[in-house]
């Protein structure tokens, strides 16, 4: 379990710094610490374990059905990682408390900042891939709102949102690769996908599997073409930098091809497309990184550069190889997040970034200065350092290679001007800051010449620690980083982990010859800087964000175009569109069939049915034909509903005839009153092209409707009826099973629709505030409306049905478990006599008499519901299983209770309160009652 | 008999279908209720018709499916309060607008008291 607890203490972390902040930066930080500083306690526990060759996991079960478990695991691999990420990021925390200026808010920083180490911690240990992919993308989020940090910069909105694009449609391939993976294999757990390495590379998706997984992999590990996001990124704040866009983040990607490289590895096209895109990006990205001013893209760019260093490393996938790519992880990590930090305190102490501007700072920061020395030369590959041991590595490892036949003597040549650019680049940093005098311009010569310190010791220590450790990995690799990367390649290559020596001096030999090369032709282009910008200078300029951009820009007015073509503000339109599209589908259906009629045979007509059908096509084409005229075609309307209950009378669904006759009665009184409100003949203005057009769609989509109807009726239908006849009586202790299936085994259902019905019933309420009425004084005909409002006769009459009607629906709601009836029939039989009451009476009458408040009403039906479905808990059962026994009272002989009735009660009360407050409310506007903004 | 049903269940979707293309929110709110019809015929119907066969436990021999049954049964009292608010919103809409036209075209017509 104690694995569970790395991951959670740092999502507790994740709002300390927000509770904190209020008491000061120094407390805030402190307290942030303490979450990654135990995590990596933890993880430190389990170190011995793993690099003596454990894996340590565990797995608990999330959503089995899609093969997503919560499932962490720590071998090598991972505990390198989670050691970068705790370590290196509880460093940039630290240094962070001083980098923020006073006024910033800190909390909401350090907050992101622990959201990221979240979710990164989270890749490196997740041991299932959907699981994994979750995390990824936390990731992106986390480096989206943290580049975005400073939010009132242009640079920064834009700059995040291209991570987010770029690594986010990154992210989504991987999904989708994952998904391949998972199909292939069965599943997604990493053990079984690493185990089935075989079976997916000679899967014929294979290809299409490597293409996904590696835009994945690339786009957060900005490899070219998809590098150009990370520079961008730089609008970030500097720890930021250091720690996701140097130390971690980015090394999601190489993590991801080193975790699957047993899975995915071992093929030539793995081997060449790893190749060559790292190297490609590890020359292209360096040549850039020299010609770049601002420190912070010289740092982007050289790690780009280096992140393609180490996917040329994994693409020429010897054993070797892939020791020394996990050697340059760590390696990377520790002297970029240095070189970053220094970059944070040469723009906090100076106010510039430009390298130009900068020089000769060494006799006012030689603290700063030492670390650039110590972690520069790390970045350069220069011994003693430990930068120095992964690049002999890769030379060597470039010679062995095989990738290209004749042609592969081409890699480690290009290897060598790489790393020719990278000395470069890193010589310049330390020179031109520290020891040249600076390049300024006439104008920048007018102004006082820069003054500068080494900042406070806090702000100082992280990175001089990171160099320091840099230094001393260098000097004694075997006892420091041997054991680990032992463990990590384990990890990586499962049983054949080679046997390697990590020493400064393997004699006089190849590699070294190219070390020695790199750093003559490193000193020479040094020395060629200028010429190299002027050249570079001749080609017309191309910023890959503009380009970015202005491809976004254009996505966005393309869809503009389109969203406005579809969206023309009309209903009419988009319902034309959207029942031309259903016809396509149903049409697309009709034609798989291979023929309309199924194997069942017809049943036979009677006189009876001809007279219902005749009935309802007459009501329904009535209703369409006179809709002008309002009242006639609701009097259609009605003709349809009532033989709709009375279809389901001869088809034998009592319960749905019953339901149909009082919904019925409930929506014509609904409607005559909207009538009322509405206008009572609508001026004609449709062209006959109109109603051509909508008389074919209709037709059509009434035929194709039709057919499928037929075509369902005249097949047998494969049905669960039988389990529900089955356990009606034994499980559900009632005969109806209509029923029973709806308050009690499709219960939760039924809770489901009885929250609509008083959510719609809520709405109208809102809806019905502060309504501007058109009340016509009169019929269409201008005969004004009676003035005797309350007709004697209803009253009457109303007043004597109430108690019968009220009997009535308690009788049926009784009966409901058993013979048809229940909830919500009985409530529409009530809800109906008590509105006959309102219409007999009028508002002011009724509501003397029976001063009841239908939300209430409706709200504490849905509580009953909620409550009879949570008492089920108390007895140790699932929501909403119902219990139910027989019991004798004498005079009344025996009766049966169950919990399901007082469920069936809750959907009595919420369809009394609903339909109640719909209509009540809706009379209740054309009284002196009117709701008015005042009462609410 | 199938066939017949489907022929009704046909026209009540075409009749619905018809009128909820009108622009006018009167016929769009009575073309719903008819399309509700046909759709809770149609869900219905996807158990078999059957005679004299309700599905309670004793009283007939090859009771008939009770899901469909169950399902259209909520299906008719959510229909309801569909209506209900479409209702609503339209007098609501005519308000505030001062027309029935769907897309809120503003008014044109006079029977207005206050």
């Amino acid at each position: 379990m104690s694995l569970l607890w790395i991951p959670l203490l740092t999502t507790v972390g994740v709002v300390v710094p927000a509770m904190t902040s209020r008491y000061g930066r120094k407390l805030c930080v402190a307290a942030t610490l303490i979450a990654p500083l135990l995590a990596l306690a933890l993880v430190l526990l389990h170190a011995p374990a793993v690099i003596a060759g454990e894996v340590i996991s565990l797995r608990l079960s999330w959503i089995p059905l899609l093969g997503l478990d919560l499932a962490l695991r720590i071998d090598g691999l991972t505990l390198l990682f989670a050691l970068l990420i705790l370590g290196i990021g509880s460093l940039i925390l630290f240094y962070a408390g001083y980098y923020l200026s006073a006024e910033e808010d800190d909390g909401r920083f350090l907050a992101y900042m622990m959201l990221f180490m979240t979710a990164m911690l989270g890749i490196a240990m997740a041991d299932n891939l959907i699981l994994l992919w979750l995390f990824w993308e936390l990731t992106s989020i986390a480096s989206f709102l943290l580049i975005g940090f400073w939010g009132y910069r242009s640079d920064a909105r834009r700059g995040a949102r291209m991570a987010l694009i770029v690594t986010g449609a990154g992210g989504l391939a991987l999904l989708a690769g994952i998904l391949l993976i998972g199909q292939e294999v069965g599943s997604f757990a990493m053990a079984d996908v690493l185990a089935a390495g075989n079976l997916i590379r000679t899967s014929q998706h294979y290809p299409l599997i490597v293409l996904l997984v590696l835009m994945g992999a690339f786009t957060k590990s900005a490899q070219f073409p998809f590098h150009f996001w990370l520079p961008h990124a730089m609008a970030a704040p500097t720890p930021v930098s250091a720690f996701l866009h140097s130390a971690t983040m980015v090394k999601a990607g190489v993590l991801l091809m080193a975790r699957l490289n047993p899975a995915l590895g071992d093929t030539a096209l793995w081997a060449v497309s790893l190749s060559l895109v790292g190297l490609a990006t590890m020359l292209y990205a360096a040549w850039f990184a020299l010609l770049e001013r601002d420190l912070k893209g010289i740092l982007a760019f050289s790690t780009v550069s280096h992140l393609g260093l180490i996917t040329l490393l994994l693409g020429l996938g010897s054993p070797l190889a892939i020791v020394a790519a996990i050697f340059h992880i760590f390696n990377h990590a520790t002297f970029k997040a240095a070189l970053f930090m220094m970059v944070g305190i040469i723009d906090h102490e100076t106010g510039t970034r430009d390298i130009d501007r900068l020089g000769a700072l060494w006799s006012m920061m030689p603290l700063t200065g030492t670390m650039t020395l110590l972690a520069g030369s790390a970045m350069a590959g220069f011994p003693p350092f430990n930068g120095f041991l992964s690049k002999e590595m890769l030379f060597e490892q470039s010679l062995l290679n095989n990738l290209l036949g004749a042609l592969s003597i081409v890699i480690p040549l290009l290897v060598v001007v790489a790393a020719m650019l990278s000395v470069a680049y890193s010589l310049r940093l330390i020179w031109s800051l520290f020891f040249a005098e600076p390049k300024l311009t006439r104008e920048q010569k007018a102004q006082p010449p820069l003054q500068a310190h080494d900042p406070s010791r806090g702000m100082l220590a992280p990175g001089l620690f990171l160099a320091a450790i840099s230094l001393v990995v260098g000097l004694f690799p075997m006892t420091l980083a041997a054991p680990l990367l032992n463990a990590a390649s384990l990890a990586v290559q499962g049983e054949t982990t080679p046997v390697f020596q990590l020493a400064l001096w393997h004699g006089f030999n190849m590699p070294l010859l190219m070390s020695m090369a790199a750093v003559a032709g490193g000193v020479l282009m040094l020395r060629q800087q200028r010429r190299f910008a002027n050249l570079a200078a001749l080609f017309p300029e191309r910023n890959a964000g503009l380009i970015f951009e202005a491809t976004i820009q254009r996505l966005i007015r393309a869809t503009l175009w389109l969203t406005l073509r579809l969206e023309n503000g009309s209903l009419q339109r988009y319902q034309a569109l959207l029942i031309l599209s259903a016809l396509a589908m149903a049409a697309i259906g009709l034609t798989q069939l291979e023929n309309l009629t199924g194997e069942r045979g017809m049943q036979p007509l009677d006189g009876m049915l001809f007279l219902g059908a005749g009935l309802m096509i007459f009501g329904a084409i009535g209703s369409a034909l006179s809709h002008r005229w309002r009242l006639v075609s609701l009097l259609m309307l009605s003709v349809v509903g009532l033989s709709v209950s009375l279809t389901f009378v001869r088809f034998s669904a009592p319960d749905l005839a019953l339901t149909q006759l009082s919904v019925e009665v409930a929506s014509m009184i609904l409607m005559i009153l909207a009538l009322f409100f509405l206008p009572q003949r609508p001026p004609l203005m449709v062209s006959g092209r109109r109603i051509l057009r909508d008389l074919i769609l209709a037709a059509s989509l009434g035929l194709v409707v039709a057919m499928l109807n037929y075509a369902i009726l005249t097949r047998e239908t494969l049905a669960i009826a039988d389990y529900f006849l089955r356990e009606s009586v034994p499980g559900g202790g009632g005969t109806n099973v209509v029923n029973v299936i709806l308050v009690d085994f499709r219960g939760f259902d039924t809770f489901g629709e009885i929250t609509v019905l008083t959510l719609a019933g809520l709405a109208t309420f809102k809806l019905l505030n502060r309504l501007r009425l058109f009340m016509p004084a009169g019929n269409i005909e201008g005969i004004r409306w009676s003035r005797h409002r309350y007709p004697l006769i209803l009253a009457v009459v109303a007043q004597i049905l109430l108690p019968l009607a009220l009997l009535v629906s308690v009788y049926i709601f009784l009966r409901g478990h058993n013979q048809p009836g229940g909830g919500f029939i009985a409530g529409l039989i009530t809800a109906t006599a008590l509105l006959l009451q309102y219409m007999a009476r009028g508002y002011d009458w009724t509501r003397e008499r029976l001063p009841l408040s239908y939300p209430v009403v409706a709200v504490s039906g849905l509580a009953v519901a909620l409550a009879t479905g949570l008492g089920s808990w108390l007895f140790g059962y699932p929501f909403l299983t119902s219990a139910f026994g027989h019991f004798h009272l004498p005079l009344i002989g025996e009766f049966e209770l169950a919990t399901a009735m007082l469920f069936d009660v809750g959907v009595y009360l919420a369809v009394i309160g609903a339909t109640l407050m719909i209509l009540v409310n809706l009379g209740r506007v054309t009284t002196v009652n009117r709701p008015t903004l005042e009462e609410h | 008999m199938e066939a017949l049903f489907s022929l009704v269940v046909g026209v009540l979707t075409a009749s619905g279908i018809y009128l909820l293309l009108r622009g006018r929110t009167f016929p769009v709110i009575v073309g719903l209720a008819l399309l509700g019809y046909a759709v809770n015929l149609f869900l219905f119907s996807s158990g078999g018709l059957h005679t004299d066969a309700a599905a309670v436990i004793g009283e007939s021999f090859a009771p008939a499916d009770p899901l469909p049954q169950a399902l259209v049964l909520t299906a008719i009292v959510i229909g309801f309060a569909m209506t209900a608010f479409v209702v609503i919103l339209a007098i609501r809409a005519r308000g505030d607008l001062g027309s029935d036209h769907v897309d809120g075209q503003q008014g044109e017509d006079g029977d207005m008291l206050q």
